[in-house]
């Protein structure tokens, strides 16, 4: 099924987008998102393993389910403060 | 209070907002833009966020310090956008009725912010580059 994710910093720089549609297969988890992401977007492999999934407002681990879910975010480790 | 803005923090009334009769000690921590990391030079900084969500997390860990810490009252103001050296990104204030209880929560919650709220920022180096700052990435 079809979802929108929202991306943050330098993930949205490397897609090119602030938000990106992808298909995911049915009862996909957090680990399944990201391989598609780095599927989709290759130039993100070099950060793929250290990109957090939010779900919600909650990082997911990796076998949060996000198959149905319209409010996926992608995005690097934080540095706010 | 709980808030994220693209205009300069007053932390003087952000400080006032939590003064209480019951406090004994009142904390604030204000973080700046510095001008050098590890020998290289800053001229700016512009911070992004997910705003609903990073406005969730700081209430979660305002509700985390006030489950460890007799803490009266708490606020945490951060701001996004572009940002010159010296101005302020985040104040935090926190008053508790005697200071190492004051100290402690003030760093928790600084602490904490850095490593679970979703804010970003990201340099403007002298050199005219710019790079996002992603710890460990």
């Amino acid at each position: 099924m079809k979802t929108v994710l929202k991306l943050f910093a330098r993930a949205r720089d490397l897609a090119g987008s602030p938000t990106l549609e992808i298909e995911l297969p049915e009862s996909a988890t957090a680990a399944d998102l990201r391989l598609v992401l780095g599927e989709r977007v290759p130039s993100m492999q070099p950060i793929l393993s250290s990109l957090l999934i939010a779900v919600g407002n909650d990082y997911a681990v990796p076998t949060t389910l996000v198959a149905g879910r319209t409010d996926l975010a992608v995005f690097p480790p934080v540095s706010g403060g | 209070m709980i808030q994220l803005t693209h205009l300069p923090i007053d932390f003087a009334a952000l400080t006032e907002s939590v003064r209480s009769t019951q406090a004994g000690a009142v904390v604030v921590f204000l973080g700046t833009v510095r001008e050098m990391t590890q020998g290289r030079q800053t001229v700016a900084l512009d911070y992004d966020a997910y705003p609903e969500m990073a406005e969730a997390k700081l209430k979660e860990l305002e509700a985390e310090a006030r489950a460890k810490w007799p803490v009266i009252e708490a606020g945490i103001v951060h701001r996004l956008g572009h940002l010159e050296l010296g101005d302020v990104s985040v104040a935090v204030a926190v008053s508790c009725p005697h200071r190492h209880q004051a100290f402690d929560a003030g760093r928790f919650l600084i602490d904490r912010l850095k490593e679970v709220v979703p804010i970003w920022k990201k340099e403007n180096w002298s050199d005219g580059s710019t790079e996002w700052v992603h710890p460990g990435s």
